[in-house]
């Protein structure tokens, strides 16, 4: 059965990108269990605006779980203590009575801080942008079933799409490499037959973005892959390999 | 009192389109370069329709609230997407798609749009599948089809429990395309707040940069409204949190109709609601219709005792379970359309038999399909719905049935448009979910990736041209017009306003109470007398938000809370206007039902020689009473029928 539980938090709070920020400290008194982590810091925050303080800045929007539009260092993990899930699906019966919690925003350089715990991810946009794409228009396209594909090519494509863009394996790495992100669209689009007629072009131009944007490499520490709320596999990365290396000998 | 117009064309259902195509007005090549055109919201229906258009040549100027277009809630559509190939040789065709629409809508909607929209369906699954969007496949390579709610046939596309994100995200790399090209800017974190009109005509926005807080003008040959529904004016709802209706509001404030406000859809299939802390509901995919059934006890003191927490589901035999939708709808069973669903709970429920501590729940249970098809076999088809369950309510779903209860999930109303997608403001279009056109009085499930998408891809960017092939004469506009200083100078007014208030109550506990009296009195039944008091709570309501909210910080600035208050500001008023939609259709059709219009087994009583009309009501002023102005349904093609799932 859930609880009633009292915690204390320790909040990064930052004005802006350039200036100095620092823990803050709030008590969270009896609180129970079955309250997701951000319904916790909405009763914080709203208790603050109360008290006509600022509320602390998150990025938060669909709270299933599949916009990857929240984030946080919760104690040391990104999207917290639970596997396979995103902080908006962290309840806090994963947390004991007395427990001290630190949430801090995403560490990496990719990923510069707006306000408090919200920080700016644009560079994921910019590196899809140069080429996790397919370059077709819309219309004049075969019929969905004229390219049979085999199920499981389809399901490992699937597998890789799950990504949600979060930014959870950059903030994870201590290279601060956003190479899971990028191998996972990369062989999305390289497993399906519509995607593999580029896919060199693809995949070169992902990595020379992802490298320009200030990205580390990848050293296989797979901190990444622990921490991924989609649970997207470091293969994708071996495959990401691949199809660089066989572009880069074809160049 | 001003005709509407809806600009369908003439000729046989089936030609309609097409004839629509070959004879509309085209812009060409350098013509093209020549236009811009404003796309808000990066959903389903904005990204295509961003991405179309720019592929096409216009130059687009996209914005969306979130920090990356990939984030719109449309991703969040769990089970399918609706098209008519009869891949599964089970009897489909357009017309079947057409003809399920138009009865699952409870016969509110247009003839020629949702034939338009049926017609299009194919083309959505070649396009998405050319994009790399990875749908389930079959061994032999061939696309897989499930079932769905309110059809017989397979005709439903799928991509996990994800489609939603798959198709946002082939939309979304279209779109990231387009912007790697330079023919699409993107404003990120920008909040359309106004719209801006030259001549009686569209051109141009107002937005917040809401990391600066600036106010910001930006000028267009056309302006395309695709910023989704308005369902969160109940707080509570399956919506993401930053959801809002307030960029279709502020277009229906500058003179555009809105269509059908009181038609809202409540999903059958969501978590139920555990506290007031709560912040939003999650839904479980109606695909677990499929395989699930839905029961209550059919004995009071079994109930009572769920209620109580001293019996689980499990411990209720078999013969004392009443499978009620099987029951009440033996050929439809669990796949009742949602609207007969969200109702059948409730009015269990409203009987006492709810499952859940608060009484307000029933179950949905897969101990059937387990024995059937072997516990694999579910975990492959919805294994990561049942963790999302467990991990939200700490019960595993394999193990003891689901809780569910109905929530707030779309809006079939919205911005009122012609068959070209217009809004009654010349150059004001609006896509997707923002608009009223396809959907009727209910939408079906895997309806409203179809139709955002066929808005985006296939539908605006042609009807788009008849339009702008007027304006390849008219030069860029300068943001230093008057309208443009006029429309900044009000919205900083409003803004200003807001934060001098500085009263005692936060944003969020008016919105949670605008939720209680929308839920209550403009809910799932709704009755003349509890509408008329919903619309004197409101009223009030709305004086206390202006004289009490209390928001810290400053203008211009980052400010959450400044970017709620605007919002429930807006959603006030929504309110209201649903409130007086609901008040005059007095009949009940699809998501809304009127206690005192139903059969006397409790279904729907439509009222088709007086209600067989859009609503659409056109602003007059802060304090005064919208006027509606009708616009008749003239079925041609279809009778409209009592809506039947039982044989």
């Amino acid at each position: 059965m859930d609880k009633d539980i009292s915690v204390t938090l320790k909040v990064w709070r930052q004005r802006g990108p350039k200036e100095k920020g620092q823990f803050e400290t709030y008590k969270i008194e009896k609180i129970n269990q079955s309250v997701s982590f951000l319904e916790m810091l909405d009763i914080l925050n709203e208790q603050l605006v109360n008290e006509g303080k600022e509320p602390i800045v998150f990025d938060h929007d669909c709270r299933e779980g599949i916009c990857g539009m929240c984030s946080l260092y919760v104690n040391g993990h990104p999207h917290g203590p639970a596997t396979g899930a995103t902080t908006c699906q962290l309840y806090m019966r994963r947390f004991h009575d007395g427990e001290t919690i630190t949430i801090e925003p995403w560490r990496s350089a990719g990923f510069p801080v707006i306000r408090d715990l919200m920080v700016d991810r644009y560079a994921y946009d910019k590196i899809m942008q140069a080429g996790g794409f397919v370059s077709v228009n819309t219309g004049g396209v075969p019929d969905a079933n004229a390219i049979p594909i085999s199920k499981k090519d389809a399901d490992l494509a699937m597998d890789a799409a799950a990504c949600i863009g979060c930014g959870a394996c950059a903030a994870a790495c201590k290279n601060g490499s956003a190479m899971l992100f990028v191998s996972a669209k990369v062989s999305q689009l390289a497993l399906l037959p519509q995607g593999k007629v580029e896919a060199a072009r693809r995949a070169k131009a992902m990595v020379a973005k992802m490298d320009e944007l200030g990205f580390g490499n990848c050293t296989n520490t797979r901190a990444c892959e622990m921490e991924c709320p989609k649970n997207i596999s470091v293969s994708n990365i071996a495959r990401l390999n691949r199809e660089f290396i066989s572009a880069k000998l074809k160049d | 009192m001003t005709q509407i117009d809806s600009k369908i064309p003439q000729g046989p259902l089936a030609e309609k389109w097409t004839n629509y195509k070959n004879h509309q007005k085209l812009v060409n090549p350098a013509n093209k370069r020549r236009l811009d055109v404003i796309v808000v919201g990066t959903g389903l229906a904005g990204a295509s329709a961003a991405a179309s258009l720019a592929e096409m040549g216009f130059n687009v100027l996209n914005f969306c609230i979130q920090d990356s277009p990939r984030r719109a809630h449309s991703i969040a559509a769990q089970g399918g997407i609706n098209a008519a190939k009869n891949y599964q040789n089970d009897g489909d065709s357009v017309y079947r798609l057409f003809y399920d629409t138009i009865k699952g809508g409870d016969y509110r909607a247009r003839e020629a749009n949702v034939y338009r929209l049926a017609e299009v369906s194919n083309n959505i699954i070649d396009q998405c599948v050319a994009q790399g969007v990875p749908f389930a496949r079959e061994y032999g390579g061939l696309l897989d089809n499930r079932s769905f709610g309110g059809a017989q046939v397979s005709r439903t596309f799928y991509a996990r429990g994800q489609t939603g994100q798959q198709l946002l995200l082939g939309a979304y790399s279209a779109l990231s395309r387009q912007i790697g090209k330079g023919k699409v800017k993107m404003y990120t974190r920008h909040e359309m707040l106004d719209v801006v009109k030259v001549d009686g005509r569209a051109r141009g926005i107002i937005a917040r940069n809401l990391i600066t807080g600036q106010i910001e003008r930006y000028a267009a040959h056309a302006v395309v409204v695709a910023t989704g529904g308005y369902v969160n004016t109940f707080f509570l709802s399956t919506n993401a949190m930053a959801s809002n209706g307030s960029a279709a509001w502020q277009c229906y404030k500058k003179g555009a109709y809105f269509a059908n406000p009181c038609m809202v859809q409540i999903h059958p299939t969501c978590v139920p609601v555990k506290g007031d802390f709560q912040s939003k509901l999650t839904l479980m995919s109606e695909s677990l219709r499929n395989d699930g059934r839905i029961w209550v006890p059919k004995k009071l003191e079994d109930a009572k005792a769920l209620q109580a927490g001293t019996k689980k589901g499990k411990d209720i035999p078999e013969a004392d379970r009443d499978y009620y939708l099987e029951r009440r709808y033996p050929a439809f069973g669990n796949l009742v359309p949602r609207d007969v669903a969200s109702r059948a709970a409730k009015e269990r429920c409203d009987a006492g038999f709810g499952v859940n501590s608060t009484g307000l729940a029933v179950f949905l249970d897969f101990s059937d399909a387990i024995n059937r098809l072997g516990k694999e076999v579910v975990k492959q088809k919805y294994g990561n719905l049942f963790d999302m369950y467990e991990e939200i309510t700490n019960d595993d779903p394999y193990e003891t049935p689901m809780m569910i209860y109905p929530a707030l999930h779309y809006s079939m109303g919205g911005l009122w448009v012609d068959y070209e997608l217009m809004t009654s403001i010349p150059g004001l279009f609006a896509i997707g979910e923002a608009n009223f056109s396809d959907h009727g009085a209910n939408r079906l499930g895997a309806s409203a990736l179809m139709q955002g998408l066929a808005d985006g891809y296939f539908v605006l960017p042609y009807t788009i041209q008849n339009y702008l092939s007027d304006q390849i004469q008219v030069p860029r506009f300068s943001t230093d017009l008057p309208e443009f200083v006029e429309a900044e100078k009000a919205i900083k007014a409003r803004i200003e306003k807001l934060m001098n208030i500085k009263g005692k109550e936060t944003v969020d506990s008016i919105h949670r109470k605008l939720g209680h009296i929308m839920w209550e009195h403009v809910g799932m039944a709704r009755d003349a007398e509890g509408l008329k008091e919903g619309i004197q709570m409101l009223k009030d309501l709305k004086k206390e938000f202006w004289s009490n909210v209390k928001i810290p910080g400053a203008a211009g600035d980052l400010n959450t809370e400044l970017e709620k208050a605007l919002r429930v500001a807006d959603f006030i008023e929504i309110g209201t206007l649903m409130a007086h939609d609901a008040l005059d259709r007095a009949e009940s059709c699809g998501g809304h039902f009127r206690t005192e219009h139903q059969t006397e087994e409790g279904e729907a009583l439509r009222h088709d020689d007086k209600f067989m009309y859009v609503s659409c009501w056109e602003y007059q002023g802060d304090d005064k009473d919208p006027v509606m102005l009708k616009e008749d349904l003239n079925y041609q093609f279809v009778v409209p029928q009592t809506r039947n799932y039982k044989k």
